[in-house]
Parts: structure tokens; C-alpha cells; sequence
């Protein structure tokens, strides 16, 4: 689960991370004049709160002077459409607006905890090229980046923050304060179960260090235990994934025409590489799950087709503790709850398949079968090519 | 001999008595029972010591367990937010394999059994944790701990190891209709931080007489595939085939498993495609042609022979 900037500052203060001073994060403009207010003495940034990076060139980010400025900028911001490398060109609405008061940059830093997933564990990855993306710096110029790995049981220990410290020329008076810092942003990472927190930049001030910015990503399968967290929105997902996921049901909406239905997340993907190599694209990944029964099968026939770009619908399930005529039930109930009027592929296999295959053939519904996937996924890219080209 | 599981394998289920347990375990005992090998010989469910549930004994503790019936591998069918301290009872009480069906383990949670499993390792005590979020380890006609199909494997020459459980049944079927059985077919989980590596098994197939060929099953995200391909090139006699799911996948989206995404531009579909070329691993693009491709590299390989 992907936070906003100003979420993941929220977790940062109650840690004891330094952050600009906030006026909090606004929806309309009605609350700008109080949210000014609290940020404290202008210069004020204005900062739109989505969740794809790179918003300062898209013109996501702003500096207002006055209050006046601030009002004209911020209406700017409020629901524009955000496009960035990383939004697609589609673009995201923004929602809301984060104000801060601005901060003094003496030298920008970059600091992050990722999940080293050979190691086993977090490992804070730091560079004193701050405000660059860490990618890229990764790739031009790896020896600028310093990894230090993480106990999970006993945090970030003091020498590990001076080793960090001394690598990214931290001035001697302000050690103390940056590995207090490091440490408390590693309190972060595991106290809230995070898969990254990422600071670009962490700067520098008179004042002292400030994460300037801040993106974390919450580790899903702990929100059962971050309950505070679990209680946020979920803006990552598109209302029909949210609408899966309420039935357990594992959705990812594509740019394609044929719609998949398969069990289990690899078959799922393995699925819709090979309808890209029969010469088609994919409209979805949906693994309908292991413990799937007729009710979640027609469930999830309905959620594919609520994507209007469906041409044809392929299902691929391979029965091992699902059974093939069980799956066959849910989907001849689906097909006419739903009236079902495109091509439908059905490729069954594994447990029960001739019980399955015999209730399809039953019940008269209209639908091509195939034995194996690559003939499933051929008649599919057809049977969509054909309903395109109608 | 197979790798980890045979027929002398003495299985305890932990989560035994719950739904899930109960249903899966009993399919190990039935394939047990054909094998005429012990199977599963104990469960632990807290609480529920004492009763027998399925014709074997339940214990409240893995220790109780394994000290009455001598059992040496766990199946672990515990829910995920009890499933990391399962895996360490496992540990504690001596069990040399535990392999871990669960999914939705928080991440941090695998990390701190790795350190406390990688410290029962150095003080001698030695163990190793197959999954999580895994169909789970079966040697045909000997020993299934897990929730695969028995029925579509039949036992020969080809070890197959995956991080997708479907995916496996799938290439496992294949084998099978083209007339190759399986020496051991292990699904290491599709989690980040998974308790066996493909590298680690590919070490167990190297030196095991009954494998002759592996086949090894990946996905984006991650090094473990990349690392296994190296580990081959280096030091692998037998033939290995790759096929990796993804390919269609969008960047930075979790692919239904934890671990099956795209982040920062590593554990892409090209990036491990070209290294298992790279390293001699003969790649199979498409997921339909696994049983047809072996089936001809091996028969090349007993006519040179």
C-alpha cells in the first residue's frame, strides 16, 4: 500500500523525524487561508499529493511568496491532471494539496530503507546525491551510493548511522542529529511494516536536517496489524480492483481486448504472456484464487466484464485443489447472469476435467473449448480479432 | 534417493485441525497410504493435544510431536498471522524441513526467521524452510507434503522448482503427458523473502542420482532466477530448462504474489530471460511447449548417449 507524501510524514513525526512545518493537507480552497496559518511564516511550497514521483517538473510543486500567490497556485494545483514519466499519459487528478512552509537548502541528501530481498532483510541505501532519482544514480554512478543492511530485531545501531554519516560528509557538529535521524526513519520502516520509506530529498538546513519529502509503501499482507493504516484509503486501485479485492479476488486492470480468468497468480501471468504471443493483448490479470466456489467465479466474470475494452473472455484454470466442474458451474451461472454476448474460450485441466468439460457441453451456452492454453490463446486472439473488427 | 522428501518421511502438520489443514493433510495421507510410505504421523493444533483427529495423534506442541512419533518434516498450513513463530516452533523442536504452505506473511516477519533460522543453522542444529506461499514439496510415488494435485505427477527423471504453485501443475502435467515423470517437484514460494532459493534446490537436484534434468519456473521480481541461472553455468552438470512468467506484466505492480513485481527497473522479464540465456539455461518462451521441449532435449540427450 502506497502512501502520500503527507501521510508518510505523519508516520515520520510520530517517530521523531524532523519535516517541514505543515499546514496539513487541503481539498479545497476554502481551507487554504487556516492550512497558511499553521505552516507558519511564508514562503510557503505547495505540493500536489499523488501518488507517481517526478510532480515538481510536471507542476505539482510550487513556491508562493504570499498569500495572495499561494491562493492563485493552489487553484492551479487542485484538480489539475498530474502527468508525469511515472503516471502514464493518462495522467492522475489531483485530489489534494499538501502545504509546508519552505526550508533553507544547503545540500540536498538522498536516504532510503528498502527490503533486500537476497539479504533477507532492510538495508538503508543513502547518497549524497540528493534529489536525483536513486535509479539512475544507481546506474551511472553506483560507488556514490552507500548500503548498509538492517537488523529487523534491533534497528539501525548507532555505528551503522556514523558509517552512513561520514559517507555522505555529514559535518562533524551535525552527526549526533543525522544518525538520530537515520535511526529514527529505520523506527519507521519497522514499526509500520514497510517495504521502502524514501526520503529525496533529505536536506540540509541552518536549522538543521529535514526530510523534505517522503514516500512510503506499507507492506499489505501487515495491514492486518497496522490498523490505522489499513484504515486509509486505497488510492492505488481502481474501483473495479477495489471491487475484486472486497471478494478476494486478485484484479489488475490492462490496456487489451480479451479478458482472463485463471487460477493462481503465476498461471494468471503466464496466461497473459501467452495471448501476447499468440498475437493479442491481455485486458486484465485476475487469479480467482485457490479456495475460489461458484459464487466467486461468477463474481469474477462480472469484474472482467465491466471493462468495456473486452472483446472476448478466456478461462484458464488448472484444477488442483479448485475443481474443474465446479469452475464450470460458476461459469455457465455467469454466463447467463451476465447475458454474456462476446466470444467466450474455456481451457480446463486438472482435477475433475471430464465432469467439467461434460457440464459446459450440458449446458448449451455458447463457448469454444481447448485442450491446451496455446490453443485456448489463439482462439481467443481470433474470436477478439474478429469481434473488433465487427 | 530424491531431494528432501522419501519414503521414509515422517510428517507433523501444524494447523492440523483447521479446515484447510484438515483437508489438505488428509490428501497426504491418502497419497502417503498408496505409497505405503508414513506420511503424515502427527498434527499440532494448541489446545487440541491429547485427541486424534484423521486416525493421527494431535499435540499442543511441535516438541511433543516430534518427541512421540520421531516426525522430521513440518507441513505448516498455519493462518499468516501466526505462521512466522509456527515456522520457529518447527525450528526449535528439531524439525530438519519445514515447509510452509501460508500466504500473506508480513514481510518482516520472514526476515527475522531467516536471521533466527540462519543462527539454528550455525549452532549445528540443521534446517531448512521450503516457501512460504507455496504449493509446498512432492516425490512421486513416495511423499507429498503439500497441496498439489498428486494425481498429475508420476515419478522419473526431472526435478522441477517454481515459485508459482498453478504454474507448477501446469509444466508437472506437461512432463507428464509427454511421458517424463519427476524426481521431486518443489514450489518455493512467491513471497520476497522465501526460506529456499532456486539456487538451493538447484544444489540438491545437481547431486541427486534420480534427477537427470531440471526444470526451473520463475517470475518477475526479484534476483532468485538470475542467481540460480549462475549458480548453473558455474556449477551444474544436468540439462536446466527456464520458462519465466511476466513478460505482459505493467512495471510496479504486485502481480498477485508478494514478491512478482517490477520495482526500479530490476527482476524485469527481459532482464531474466537474458540472463538464463546467458548462462546456458535453454529458455522457453512459450508456457504450452515446457513437456514438448524437454521431452526433445532429452531424447537428443539419451541418443548421443
Amino acid at each position: 500500500m502506497k502512501l502520500l507524501e503527507h501521510q508518510s510524514k505523519e508516520l515520520f513525526r510520530a517517530k521523531g523525524v524532523a519535516v517541514p512545518p505543515s499546514g496539513g493537507a487541503i481539498e479545497d480552497l476554502g481551507r487554504l487561508a487556516a492550512a497558511l496559518k499553521r505552516a507558519g511564516r511564508g514562503p510557503w511550497v505547495l505540493k500536489a499529493q499523488v501518488l507517481a514521483g517526478g510532480r515538481g517538473k510536471a507542476g505539482g510543486v510550487k513556491l508562493a511568496r504570499t498569500p495572495r500567490e499561494a491562493r492563485e497556485l493552489a487553484r492551479q494545483i487542485l484538480g489539475m491532471t498530474l502527468i508525469s514519466p511515472q503516471t502514464g499519459p493518462q495522467g492522475v487528478k489531483v485530489a489534494s494539496l499538501l502545504v509546508e512552509g519552505g526550508a533553507k537548502i544547503e545540500r540536498e541528501l538522498y536516504l532510503s530503507i528498502v527490503l533486500d530481498r537476497k539479504a533477507a532483510c532492510p538495508v538503508v541505501i543513502a547518497s549524497a546525491q540528493g534529489g536525483m532519482e536513486i535509479e539512475t544514480l544507481a546506474h551511472e554512478r553506483p560507488e556514490a551510493i552507500v548500503r548498509v543492511p538492517v537488523d529487523p530485531d534491533q534497528g539501525l545501531l548507532d555505528y551503522q548511522g556514523r558509517r552512513l554519516g561520514y559517507a555522505l560528509d555529514i559535518p562533524a557538529e551535525r552527526m549526533r542529529e543525522f544518525v538520530a535521524l537515520a535511526k529514527a526513519l529505520c523506527r519507521v520502516f519497522l514499526d509500520y511494516d514497510c517495504s521502502l520509506v524514501e526520503v529525496n530529498p533529505l536536506v540540509l538546513t541552518p536549522k538543521g536536517l529535514l526530510a523534505l519529502d517522503g514516500k512510503v509503501i506499507v507492506d499489505d499482507n501487515a495491514l492486518f496489524r497496522q490498523k490505522a493504516l489499513a484504515a486509509l484509503p486505497d488510492l492505488e486501485s481502481s474501483r473495479l480492483e477495489r471491487e475484486a479485492k472486497r471478494h478476494g479476488i486478485s484484479y489488475i486492470g490492462l490496456d487489451g481486448n480479451i479478458g482472463c480468468m485463471v487460477n493462481g497468480a503465476g498461471l494468471a501471468m503466464g496466461t497473459m504472456d501467452t495471448i501476447a504471443l499468440a498475437g493479442g493483448t491481455p485486458a486484465n490479470f485476475l487469479d480467482v484464487g485457490g479456495a475460489a466456489d461458484q459464487q466467486r467465479v461468477t463474481k469474477a466474470f462480472q469484474i472482467l466484464l465491466k471493462d468495456r475494452k473486452v472483446k472476448a473472455v478466456l478461462v484458464n484454470i488448472f484444477g488442483g485443489i479448485v475443481r474443474c466442474d465446479m469452475i464450470a458451474a460458476g461459469v455457465i451461472a455467469a454466463v447467463r447472469k451476465v447475458k454474456l454476448k462476446i466470444p467466450l474460450v474455456v481451457r480446463l485441466q486438472g482435477t475433475n476435467v471430464d465432469k467439467g468439460r461434460a457440464l459446459l457441453k450440458e449446458s448449451g451456452i455458447r463457448l469454444t473449448t481447448a485442450e491446451d492454453l496455446w490453443e485456448a490463446a489463439q482462439k481467443a486472439v481470433a474470436a477478439a480479432k474478429t469481434a473488433a473488427e465487427a | 534417493m530424491p531431494i528432501l522428501l522419501d519414503n521414509q518421511s515422517k510428517i507433523v502438520v501444524q494447523g492440523f485441525t483447521g479446515s484447510a489443514g484438515s483437508f489438505h493433510a488428509q490428501q497426504c495421507i491418502a497419497y502417503a497410504e498408496e505409497c505405503g510410505a508414513p506420511g503424515v504421523v502427527a498434527g499440532v493444533t494448541p489446545g487440541r493435544g491429547g485427541q486424534t483427529h484423521l486416525g493421527r495423534p494431535v499435540f499442543n506442541t511441535v516438541q511433543e510431536a516430534v518427541r512421540s512419533t520421531g516426525a522430521n518434516v513440518s507441513l505448516l498450513l498455519v493462518p499468516a498471522p501466526f505462521a512466522a513463530d509456527s515456522i520457529l516452533e518447527a525450528v526449535d523442536a528439531g524439525i530438519s524441513l519445514v515447509i510452509a504452505i501460508t500466504e500473506g506473511i508480513p514481510v518482516l516477519d520472514m526476515a527475522r526467521v531467516k536471521r533466527a533460522m540462519e543462527r539454528a543453522n550455525q549452532s549445528g542444529n540443521e534446517v531448512r524452510l521450503i516457501g512460504p506461499n507455496c504449493p509446498g514439496v512432492i516425490t512421486p510415488g513416495q511423499c507429498k507434503a503439500g497441496i498439489m494435485p498428486a494425481h498429475i505427477h508420476k515419478p522419473g527423471p526431472v526435478g522441477v522448482v517454481s515459485r508459482s504453485g498453478t504454474l507448477t501443475y501446469e509444466a508437472v502435467d506437461q512432463l507428464t503427458k509427454h511421458g517424463l515423470g519427476q524426481s521431486t517437484v518443489v514450489g518455493i514460494g512467491g513471497d520476497p523473502i522465501a526460506g529456499s532459493s532456486h539456487a538451493d534446490i538447484l544444489a540438491l537436484f545437481e547431486q541427486d542420482p534420480a534427477t537427470e534434468a531440471v526444470v526451473m519456473i520463475g517470475e518477475i521480481g526479484g534476483s532468485s532466477e538470475e542467481d540460480a541461472a549462475r549458480w548453473a553455468r558455474d556449477r551444474m552438470s544436468k540439462p536446466v530448462f527456464g520458462f519465466i512468467a511476466g513478460r505482459t506484466a505493467p512495471p510496479g505492480r504486485r502481480m498477485g504474489h508478494a514478491g512478482a513485481i517490477v520495482e526500479g527497473g530490476s527482476g524485469t522479464h527481459a532482464g531474466k530471460i537474458a540472463a538464463l540465456r546467458d548462462c546456458g539455461v535453454t529458455v522457453i518462451e512459450n508456457l504450452s511447449e515446457i513437456g514438448q521441449t524437454v521431452a526433445r532435449a532429452l531424447r537428443k540427450h539419451a541418443e548421443v548417449a
